[in-house]
């Protein structure tokens, strides 16, 4: 029987050089691997593979010079670890996060949270071309969010609280935007040039800034044989309801819209960026 | 000066460490204190000054003021809360 390599593909073999080898691809979300997982991959690296794992740029591990005829059985051995295959080709891909406010004190956002609900929604959904998520924590920009096709990246939007303001000037230094000047003990805080980095919310000590958590959304990513920067649409998305919704809609439009083969950018510019500018915005406001 | 504001128990100059043995070296000091007692710090300007108020804070402690002494080093005024 002539091998099926597409469907080898969908499920994460990827195929080598050497013939009949195929370095898989395995299931990760957010960058995040238990233990155990590892000890597995570790074990069937070296029971069915050449004894190493390689560090995909897209936070993946694959185990190289797995034999055509351990397919299965590797399948399975990675099951009783809990590792699942990954997956290639014209699908959405392993969704990449970085450590988030979990654990890093500058994030913003719970990334590992978002890295999972958008893989339980999207992991492997078959569309025209490849399509990558990636969350990022802060404007810090640490998972590179705006090379993605959708990235997400946390952000804190914030308010002056002059009753608990002593004046002490720590966020107006914190500021990388200039956006905050201290006049007789008093915050003058220019919205205007504001990123939502919230470096003047973490820094303070007395907690005189509100911080409402959200989201910056940018679509159209590329960082491949073509390069572009994401676009940002709405400047600011609160509601992690929205923000799926948002997704949803991004998504949708590349199903509809792309050709076979044709990155979302792509589809953006042949459709027209008002079009697409107009679902998201319909989206934001729930008037579809 | 502004620190005659507040009676200041002690002062610690961390302007000659750099972060995060700025706020160690604040919070030894502060461990040396009773409660209601006022530190003053001697920091410099940039990471120190960004971070060791909201970590000293983070601590339990209450910041009082922050002095712009303007030869590039601040001095931030604490209250040891807790023992």
């Amino acid at each position: 029987m002539a091998t099926d390599y597409a469907t080898l593909k969908k499920g994460g073999w990827m195929r080598q050089k050497q013939k009949n080898n195929f370095s898989l691809r395995v299931r990760v979300v957010g960058g995040n691997l238990t233990a155990t997982q590892l000890a597995k991959i570790a074990e069937v690296a070296e029971k069915y593979g050449q004894g190493y794992a390689h560090l995909t740029s897209r936070q993946s591990v694959e185990i190289p010079f797995i034999k055509l005829e351990n397919v299965d059985d590797v399948k399975n051995a990675l099951a009783e670890g809990g590792v699942e295959p990954g997956v290639c080709g014209p699908r959405v891909r392993t969704i990449t996060a970085c450590q988030g406010e979990a654990v890093c004190p500058s994030g913003c956002i719970d990334t590992y949270a978002i890295a999972k609900e958008l893989d339980d929604r999207y992991f492997a959904r078959e569309l025209p071309h490849k399509f990558k998520f990636g969350v990022t924590g802060c404007q810090n920009n640490c998972l590179k969010a705006e090379e993605n096709d959708v990235g997400i990246k946390g952000a804190i939007k914030v308010k002056w609280l002059e009753s608990a303001c002593i004046g002490c000037g720590v966020c107006a230094k914190a500021c990388r935007r200039s956006a905050i000047r201290i006049e007789n003990k008093k915050v003058l805080f220019d919205e205007s040039k504001c990123n939502y980095c919230g470096r003047c919310y973490k820094s303070c000590p007395t907690d005189a800034w509100e911080a409402t958590h959200g989201y910056i959304i940018s679509f159209g990513g590329l960082f491949g044989n073509s390069i572009n920067k994401g676009e940002t649409i709405i400047p600011f998305v609160e509601d992690k309801h929205k923000l799926l919704e948002i997704c949803d809609a991004a998504i949708s439009f590349f199903a509809e819209n792309a050709n076979p083969g044709e990155r979302f950018k792509f589809t953006i510019d042949r459709i027209g960026h008002d079009v697409f500018a107009q679902k998201i915005k319909d989206a934001y406001n729930n008037t579809p | 000066m502004a620190e005659q504001e507040f009676k200041i128990d002690d002062t610690v100059d961390v302007t000659d460490v750099k972060c995060p043995t700025t706020f160690v070296k604040a919070k030894v000091a502060l461990e040396e204190l009773d409660e209601g007692q006022i530190l003053a710090v001697r920091l410099n300007d940039g990471e120190p000054v960004q971070n060791v108020p909201r970590s000293l804070k983070e601590e339990g402690h209450e910041i009082l003021k922050l002095n712009d002494n303007q030869d590039g080093t601040f001095t931030l005024i604490v209250k040891k809360v807790g023992d």
